[in-house]
């Protein structure tokens, strides 16, 4: 891909990625959050969260299954994105919803798993967040920083278990989005186990050789 | 009963009638009536005409009624979605005439009475209640109806009445999320039944209810009859009842027979009581920025606290 393909493509996502705020915004704008506009927006904000996660964690088993690799180029810019939805997703629990009332919310992470977990997730984030660059790539070379970051299918199972267990009962939406998130999974796992026997066959392939 | 005088609410701040919700029900019965006088107004929908009540200065609450618009769009009635927007945007596929409730059970005059008919059982008054929702969100709603007590009276519950079970319609038709959905997947099993001790039934705060905000009630707030238990949650309160039976044995709710573990028969308003999975304390008037404190039986506790004197609210949550 020519450098000002790759300028357009990031432009593109960028919007692309900004888009929900813009919404959010225009309907703050207009009134049009609902009767319950904290609720809404968290909600809204979360959602966001969750759908730039699982297209970051998506864009290796695509590149897996159909062999479509230039979107790995875009993982960084969509994590960095789900990273600061999910920020934006906390700032608000924190800061509008309690209202700095400490207590409850520490209370609340303590008490509520699904708070529990969210609060978990996003701290995981962090250091995925800071490693992101290409200067700590080389720093932790390349396996390390590999490693690190296979934290991201952590986060998304804490992610679908947040989503699973706010959740009032009757809502089909978490569900799909765990399902979503597992069939990905299911992707890469597949895909490791498919590599692992195939370096296992050219091992054993190298070896034959020499007993003959 | 209560002697303290509550200041009024304003009536500047209930939002003006508006037959908004039921734009199209009102489109539809006004052609009708132009073109077939008769039949409409057999059939039409009565919801969003105005209904006359008297306003019981007894039951007023101090703070501010929510905005009409809000308690007809931000509405939990699972028979039409679990979204909050659903009822509103669905609740015209609901017919609330002809409608019947059928009273029944350990009485000694069962009778089916035709809806029109309650509206003419009783003086209608007005009451403001603040309604709390089990999710931790509150509003204070101007009800229109008459307590359920006076009805139950005339079907006279005989001694082996303890509770009160409240069915309401169930009609895929008319309740699309009653509809089988995909690999049969349903909220809740239908349909939905509701229960409260006679004692509580009998209680002068609950309110049969008929209308809002000086209109007949809204399809999506439960038209065209309802029950308000204002020091319960929310879900307690049953809507569009066909059905109310007095039984010797506690009714099995919906919610209960759906998680047993979060919402129990009595599901009074507590904020010492955590729903297991968020907190009760505190909860968000809408129309409101910041929390409030939760007050116990939902601020009805001078009224209603004798009816559990003794009884351990943790264990019959």
């Amino acid at each position: 891909m020519s450098r000002r393909a790759r300028i357009l493509l990031k432009s593109v996502v960028w919007i692309l990625c900004l888009l929900p705020l813009v919404v959010l915004g225009y309907r703050a704008a207009t009134g049009d959050l609902g009767a319950n506009p904290i609720s809404f927006v968290t909600n809204w904000l979360g959602q966001w969260t969750f759908r730039l996660l699982l297209l970051t964690v998506a864009l290796t088993p695509i590149r897996v299954l159909f062999g479509i690799s230039w979107p790995i180029s875009l993982r960084r810019l969509l994590g960095l994105f789900a990273f600061s939805y999910a920020c934006l997703h906390f700032s608000i629990w924190i800061l509008v919803d309690h209202f700095f009332n400490w207590d409850q919310m520490i209370a609340d992470i303590v008490k509520r798993r699904y708070i529990t977990v969210g609060m978990l997730a996003l701290t995981l984030l962090v250091p995925l967040a800071v490693t992101s660059t290409n200067a700590m790539v080389r720093r932790l070379g390349g396996a390390a920083w590999r490693r690190l970051h296979r934290l991201v299918y952590v986060v998304g199972v804490l992610a679908a278990l947040h989503f699973l267990w706010l959740a009032k009962k009757g809502r089909i939406d978490p569900y799909v989005y765990a399902a979503i998130l597992s069939l990905l999974l299911g992707i890469r796992l597949w895909d490791a186990v498919r590599r692992a026997l195939r370096k296992r066959r050219h091992e054993q392939a190298a070896k034959e050789p020499a007993l003959a | 009963m209560l002697i303290k005088r509550a200041p009024m609410f304003k009536a500047s701040e209930i939002t003006d009638l508006k037959l908004y919700c039921n734009r199209r029900e009102f489109m539809v019965g006004a052609a009708a009536l132009a073109l077939f006088p008769t039949v409409a107004a057999a059939t039409s929908t009565p919801s969003g005409q105005p209904l006359k009540a008297t306003r019981n200065p007894a039951f007023n609450n101090s703070d501010a009624a929510t905005k009409f618009e809000s308690a007809t769009t931000y509405n939990n009635f699972y028979e039409f979605g679990v979204n909050k927007e659903d009822p509103a945007r669905l609740a015209h596929t609901l017919r609330p005439r002809p409608w019947t409730v059928q009273v029944d059970g350990h009485v000694a005059k069962p009778k089916t009475y035709d809806v029109n008919d309650l509206l003419r059982l009783s003086p209608l008054e007005e009451r403001v209640y603040a309604l709390r929702c089990v999710e931790g969100w509150s509003m204070v709603i101007p009800w229109i109806g008459f307590p359920l007590a006076s009805l139950l009276k005339r079907v006279e519950p005989t001694g082996q009445a303890k509770f009160v079970e409240f069915t309401t319609l169930l009609d895929p038709e008319q309740f699309p999320a009653q509809r089988k959905g995909l690999l049969n997947f349903s909220s809740l099993d239908w349909p939905y039944v509701e229960g409260l001790r006679l004692d509580e039934a009998m209680h002068p705060l609950t309110l049969l209810t008929v209308g809002m905000y000086g209109q007949v009630l809204p399809n999506q707030n439960g038209a065209p009859i309802r029950v308000v238990v204002p020091w319960k949650y929310g879900f307690k309160s049953a809507k569009s009842i066909v059905r109310i039976r007095l039984v010797s044995d506690q009714p099995k709710t919906a919610w209960e027979k759906a998680q047993p573990q979060e919402y129990g028969f009595y599901s009074n308003v507590n904020p010492m009581v955590d729903h297991p999975r968020w907190s009760q304390a505190s909860e968000r008037r809408i129309g409101e920025f910041l929390r409030r404190k939760t007050p116990m039986f939902n601020g009805y506790a001078d009224q209603v606290g004798s009816l559990y004197a003794g009884m351990d609210l943790r264990k019959y949550f």
